[in-house]
């Protein structure tokens, strides 16, 4: 039940058209990384949408006002209709990024993904070793794999981007991750300290950083920003439970992106469904722009109107739009609430000890992400 | 830096978003949204013009001082570079 959607002036006015489109193509995929971003109930082959409607989808979202694609899963090289499915973006116009752990990638399937006009491709990594990247993805081999795989992807002429997903286990390996993202002449590394929403719900206290590490992680990105400039981007997602303020989630709940899940369903964030009372439209049975526009869950927390104190006052609602909707929701059990990582929040201190509590936890085991 | 040859990178290009009736430089998880001076100066690399000849054929086109063409792409540029968005050769 949606109690906070009286609309005033300020939901009334016309959103700006979104400039991002994730596309969960698949929730399937050959790792089980226990930080995986998608839901705990994840969707099965025969329900992902078909090559047809994610086509009609991309072509949508152009007219939409989309720029940025990003073919996203699970893994999206799971998707046999992949190269079709990047051709059909870049023929609508949109920039297409290709998130890939490079599992299922051959050198011969790149080379058609480069035909059909991909322009950019992120490649995740789950630590700089055998060890610890076949370990944390659950997949024996896989690290060979991957290097193989960049190479041809860089071989083969693509920008690249290498995603480095940090938390307390890997997070030793940062320095290396920065050295290897120059090695393979990537433009750009994001490094990013697991965000707990999906299946990193599960391993908070397997994966949560140490406060230490939190500071050292961003020293060592703040001096490789100085020391790499013009050779290697760095962006960067901080420690998120270690924070004084919390994340600017999403650049705002239905301002920048909006995420199509493997079945259709639209969502404002990867995480939304974990907000019971929103419904979510599915573009099988409305036309995005619609979806964009009028659909519940995405007027649900646009604007200010369902802010409560300490945000409604705050001077920095404008910056942080009150953090993130889904983390209020997992944590303080109210999604208009602040996100508990303010430390304006009555729950920052409980947020602080959790995140102490979870960090010296030294007998937590990971908990895999299953298939779906 | 005027002797070196502009060169827009592979994963970068220049688009013309109809939505918002502007003209944009998309780049990986970037997008940069272009004024008139930008856009002329990114339509004029063409990766075979120095920085010193594009400046001097803007100057003359646009009947402008070419020192002030010459800061204005240098910063532009240099901006760019930073973000592995632009690359140069000799």
């Amino acid at each position: 039940m949606n109690t906070h959607a009286k609309p005033t002036a300020a939901t009334t006015v016309r959103p700006k058209p979104p400039i991002a489109m994730l596309a969960e193509l698949t929730h399937r995929c050959p790792l089980s990384c226990p930080y995986c971003s998608n839901p705990l109930e994840l969707t099965k082959r025969d329900a992902e949408l078909p090559t047809e409607v994610w086509v009609d989808v991309f072509r949508q979202a152009a007219d939409l006002g989309v720029l940025q694609l990003h073919l996203s899963g699970g893994e999206p090289a799971s998707r046999r209709d992949l190269v079709d499915l990047v051709r059909a973006a870049r023929d609508v116009g949109l920039y297409t990024n290709l998130i890939t752990s490079a599992i299922g990638l051959t050198e011969r399937r790149l080379k058609e993904l480069d035909e059909a006009g991909l322009d950019h491709v992120q490649l995740s990594l789950q630590g700089t070793d055998a060890e610890m990247a076949d370990r944390i993805g659950g997949y024996r081999g896989g690290f060979a794999r991957k290097m193989q795989a960049a190479q041809w992807i860089v071989d083969a002429g693509f920008p690249l981007t290498l995603n480095a997903v940090v938390h307390r286990q890997n997070l030793h390996q940062l320095p290396r991750a920065i050295e290897m993202a120059v090695e393979m002449k990537a433009r750009r590394i994001e490094v990013a300290i697991v965000q707990f929403h999906g299946w990193a719900m599960e391993n908070r206290a397997a994966m949560m950083p140490t406060r230490e590490q939190a500071a050292e992680a961003g020293r060592i990105v703040a001096e490789a920003r100085v020391r790499l400039k013009g050779q290697l981007v760095l962006d960067y997602v901080p420690a998120d439970y270690h924070n004084d303020y919390p994340k600017r989630c999403m650049g705002g709940w239905g301002t920048t992106g909006l995420n199509v899940t493997p079945e259709g369903k639209v969502l404002p964030c990867h995480a939304a469904e974990t907000i019971p009372h929103l419904t979510f439209d599915n573009v099988r049975d409305r036309p995005l722009s619609e979806i964009w526009y009028q659909g519940a869950a995405f007027q649900a927390y646009r604007g200010e109107d369902w802010m409560q104190e300490p945000c409604r006052s705050c001077e920095r609602r404008k910056i942080d739009f009150g953090g993130c909707r889904c983390q209020a929701m997992a944590i303080a059990g109210d999604p208009a609430a602040t996100d508990p990582v303010c430390i304006k929040s009555p729950l920052h201190g409980r947020m602080v000890a959790m995140a102490d509590d979870f960090a010296g936890d030294d007998a937590a085991v990971l908990t895999y992400r299953t298939g779906p | 830096m005027e002797d070196f040859i502009p060169v827009i990178p592979r994963g970068v290009r220049l688009h013309f978003d109809r939505v918002r009736d502007l003209w944009v430089l998309l780049a990986p998880e970037r997008t940069i949204n272009l004024d008139p001076v930008g856009l002329a100066i990114l339509n004029e690399v063409d990766g075979e013009r120095s920085v010193s000849q594009i400046a001097g054929d803007l100057a003359a086109r646009y009947d402008a001082p070419v020192d002030q063409i010459t800061t204005d792409m240098r910063e532009f540029l240099a901006g760019l570079m930073d973000r592995r968005i632009m690359e140069t050769r000799p």
